[in-house]
């Protein structure tokens, strides 16, 4: 085994700082390649988003395209909340347009222009936000709507008297769990896919230093594999940035509707 | 055995239940295609339910993917 030759999996989820900006005590406040990556789906959501929203009574591409998203994702909120679902609309849209953008730049081959992308959900730090929020949203809304009858969320219908001393602690705990659930889902998932891309490319590369014999026979089939699971990142992306937002849904349907 | 073999063979133990969870996940599209394509007129308005069984059967298998990569960092 050439040691020199070793790709770590590990090192492309390293944040690095591009400058610094400001101190918060001793704490220092720097502006991150994670940072950068989230200004430039930000950039890319705001310019996608304008060319879309033209209001033609006869839609151009850009503007389906606009239209898919927006109608995707009312259809999801109107089918799980219902008609008190829209207010809630524009921030679980937010979230999915966000999270997918973020993964596909993520997966991008930018690198071979030398710029390389990072995936900015493959950290615990954003997730682990991102789910906070909309727990916390769910935790407003509910308390907001229905003050301490909330609490009702933790005793189900139909729950037999003898059982009323364990259903409301399992619930309780199936509440609790679920930012934490929500963060872990995307943050694993990405940062698997990508660690598994990253080794089968590290076989292509250490293949080619044992020789060329070598080089062919595993880096053809490696190479077939990871175009393959390339493919199955993208839909990876789609479907992960999809939970998070379809898991939200129905958390906010139970802040909402007390079920 | 000292710790890091130890560790590296919990890591490989845990990875099992990755697999585990891939039996999961057919299973969850493997039985939606099943009724779906005996009442593919009801099959559209589940696919959030496919998704929410999706999610929490591929949820545990990234568990156990979290544990063997927390293992296999510890021990190289």
């Amino acid at each position: 085994m050439a040691d020199q030759g070793k790709v770590d999996p590990m090192h492309q989820f390293e944040v690095q700082k591009m400058f610094d900006m400001f101190h918060v005590g001793n704490h220092e406040v720097a502006f991150t390649t994670s940072a950068m990556w989230m200004v430039i789906a930000g950039l890319l959501l705001w310019a996608f988003m304008i060319g879309g929203m033209k209001r033609q009574l006869v839609p151009g591409r850009w503007q389906v395209a606009v239209e898919g998203f927006t109608g995707f994702i009312s259809g999801m909120m109107n089918a799980n909340i219902g008609p008190e679902g829209r207010k809630y609309t524009p921030y679980v849209f937010s979230l999915f347009m966000f999270i997918l953008m973020l993964n596909v730049i993520g997966l991008m081959p930018f690198g071979l222009f030398g710029l390389h992308p990072f995936t900015v959900t493959s950290h615990f730090a954003i997730t682990g936000f991102l789910a906070i929020l909309s727990f916390s949203i769910v935790l407003i809304v509910g308390f907001w709507r229905h003050g301490l009858h909330f609490f009702s969320l933790f005793v189900p219908h139909g729950t037999p008297w003898w059982l009323l001393w364990l259903i409301p602690v399992i619930e309780l705990v199936s509440f609790l769990v679920r930012p934490f659930s929500l963060a872990l889902r995307l943050f694993v998932a990405m940062t698997a896919g990508h660690v598994l891309m990253k080794v089968f490319a590290s076989f292509i590369i250490d293949g080619i230093a044992a020789g060329p014999a070598v080089g062919l026979g595993v880096g053809i089939p490696s190479m077939a594999l990871m175009v393959g699971i390339s493919g199955l990142e993208l839909l990876v992306a789609g479907i992960q940035a999809y939970v998070f937002a379809l898991l939200t849904s129905l958390y906010l349907n139970d802040a909402i509707n007390l079920h | 055995m000292d710790v890091q073999a130890a560790s590296l063979i919990g890591a490989g133990l845990a990875a099992i239940g990755a697999g585990m969870a891939a039996i999961g996940v057919g299973n969850v599209f493997g039985s939606f295609l099943e009724s779906a394509l005996r009442n593919p007129a009801a099959a559209d308005g589940q696919q959030g339910r496919l998704f929410i069984g999706f999610a929490a059967a591929e949820l545990l298998g990234l568990l156990s993917f979290l544990i063997a990569i927390l293992l296999y960092l510890k021990a190289a």
